[in-house]
């Protein structure tokens, strides 16, 4: 890319030379506060990046933007509430048997959610293919309102049996901590927060967005995937079940916002019917960020929100933050406006 | 019996009624040209051939079995292949991925390598260029991807639609030589042409079409000295 002298580069470059003066001056007040909110920042930012994927690799696809994913994430970390309740499970019953909840967390929210996803496209989204892209548009923000109600009706549930639940529907319902929130720096002297809470969304999130980026680009439906995003009678005329593959890629989204949804119940501590729509204006951001319809750009949008969020939340305030996020997204796409990865191959003719 | 039968077929884009029944067969080992003016029909033809369109009424035999009404994923299994108009490959995806999608729905694998060897040296520019990006390509290697990317799918017709839009005289004279070399070995071809002179000079047989109605078929040489398509279509006073 060639460096042309412009009032806009000019700009651009006065921008991020006082947001690098910003970092450096915040990182040399307190370096050790800054490390640890680099740290919460992408641990958050790796469930940002779960939910973003899907967002991403819908809008590649059929070109929607599901606003019903946010949504999706909030059953997925209702569901955790529930399995955590039914086994009474908290921070006192030993970290064996909290492991083995989570662990039944992480087998049942990404199926229900990716069940969840494909029936929400085989019967809301499906029979609109054809239409407007308005109408489609607008069932996803009815089918949002369907899943908030669900879950306002789902956190009604009675303290007996499920202990987390109870009372109104409306009020956050509180996640135990099932992930040990203990520093692990503790005896470094250093004045570092890093918890296995952090590690364990990192963990998780990064080998499954591995996966997900190999399976697309090396495997025979990845590739179908790519091929139906980029011209789909064409790969209808391939043999290709666009159906099955559209279907395929609400399943994969879906699990992912499952996955998201357990890690953001045990990230955040707290479970309410409308934490979807939050998440959801996140990684859409996030996915916008990176370029919409790029995985590894939804992936990276995904960490880059989390860390503004985080240090947003410490340097500015925390009711600042959404304003902060979405400053951010309206400079970039007026200096970026495909994203971070967003390329534009032009056909020729 | 013939090996791809199309029997009155009616096809419309919502109201408009765009094929006002056509008939056409394709023999095996043949050439068959779909000549015309734009908005005559012929690319709607192909496209309710390949299942991207269904008729209202009428039938597509393909050796005597009924494919219209089949979804065009399952059409290209039974031995339709199809290089699409304005030729539509995908532009992300690499020279080599695109023609392993012609493949998508086919298990045998040594087939799928020896075809993919045999498009290769039919079109050795897209060897060189395996790895690129398909919209990298220039507009003539675009179309021989396309093609190549249709013959992937092993085709018993290959349905060519206007593959030589929009090239360079050169390229074009490539394009022809290569559809005759197909046919040679043996590609029944039923192929869409503006460029109506050069379609029938390579073709056995042809239909002419005028807004959704076959006006004349014939032999092509017959065709090529019928005075009103010489008028017509091949541009001669």
């Amino acid at each position: 890319m060639k460096f042309k002298f412009s009032v806009r580069n000019v700009i651009l470059a006065l921008l991020i030379l006082g947001l690098v003066a910003l970092l450096i001056s915040w990182f040399l007040r307190d370096p050790e506060l800054f490390i640890t909110q680099v740290i919460n920042g992408l641990s958050q930012g790796a469930i940002f990046a779960l939910v973003a994927i899907g967002y991403t690799m819908v809008y590649g696809i059929i070109e929607l933007v599901n606003f019903a994913h946010g949504d999706v994430y909030m059953i997925g970390a209702m569901l955790s509430l529930t399995i955590a309740s039914l086994l009474r499970a908290s921070e006192e019953s030993g970290p064996l048997y909290n492991l083995m909840a989570v662990l039944l967390m992480f087998l049942t929210a990404p199926v229900v959610c990716a069940l969840l996803n494909v029936t929400i496209e085989r019967f809301a989204y499906r029979p609109l293919r054809n239409s407007s892209r308005l109408a489609a548009l607008i069932t996803a923000i009815g089918v949002s309102f369907i899943l908030e109600q669900v879950g306002l009706f789902w956190a009604t549930l009675p303290s007996n049996p499920f202990i987390y639940f109870g009372g109104s529907g409306s009020v956050s319902k509180g996640f135990p901590a099932l992930v040990s929130k203990a520093n692990i720096l503790a005896d470094t002297g250093l004045a570092i927060n890093l918890t296995p809470k952090h590690l364990f969304a990192l963990a998780l999130a990064i080998p499954l967005m591995i996966a997900l980026t190999v399976f697309v680009r090396r495997t025979r439906t990845g590739k179908a995937m790519r091929a139906t995003a980029q011209n789909r009678d064409a790969a209808r005329l391939m043999g290709i079940d666009i159906d099955r593959i559209i279907s395929m890629t609400f399943l994969i989204g879906g699990a992912l916002a499952g996955v998201g949804g357990v890690a953001g119940g045990l990230y955040y501590e707290g479970v309410v019917w409308n934490m979807g729509f939050d998440m959801g204006l996140k990684a859409f951001t996030a996915a916008v960020l990176g370029g919409i319809g790029n995985i590894t750009g939804a992936v990276m949008g995904g960490f880059f929100i989390g860390l503004i969020s985080a240090l947003s939340d410490q340097y500015l305030a925390g009711q600042w933050t959404r304003a902060v996020v979405f400053a951010v997204l309206v400079l970039v796409l007026v200096f970026r406006p495909s994203g971070f990865l967003g390329t534009t191959v032009t056909q020729k003719a | 019996m013939s090996l791809l039968q199309v029997n009155d077929i009616h096809t419309y884009y919502g109201h408009i009624h765009a094929l006002k029944g056509i008939s056409l067969t394709v023999e095996q080992g043949e050439i068959v040209t779909l000549i015309g003016a734009n908005g005559a029909g012929k690319t709607t033809t192909i496209r309710t051939i390949s299942g991207l369109l269904h008729p209202r009424s009428g039938v597509v035999l393909l050796n005597d079995e009924q494919i219209n009404g089949m979804p065009a994923h399952q059409i290209v299994t039974k031995g339709i292949g199809q290089s699409p108009e304005g030729r539509q490959i995908f532009t992300r995806l690499t020279v080599q991925e695109n023609l392993e999608m012609g493949a998508y729905s086919r298990s045998d694998k040594d087939g799928v390598k020896k075809d993919l060897d045999h498009v290769f040296q039919l079109f050795p520019r897209l060897a060189e260029r395996r790895t690129q990006a398909g919209g990298t390509l220039s507009g003539g290697e675009q179309q021989m991807l396309a093609m190549g990317r249709a013959l992937m799918t092993r085709p018993r017709v290959l349905m060519l639609d206007e593959p030589s839009m929009g090239l360079a005289p050169v390229l074009v004279d490539t394009i022809f030589e290569i559809i005759k070399t197909l046919n040679q070995e043996g590609t029944t071809i039923l192929l869409v042409e503006q460029n109506a002179a050069r379609a029938l000079s390579v073709a056995n047989r042809g239909y002419v079409l005028e807004t959704g109605r076959i006006m004349l078929e014939g032999n092509a040489q017959e065709l090529a000295a019928n005075e009103q398509i010489r008028k017509l279509y091949l541009g001669e006073e």
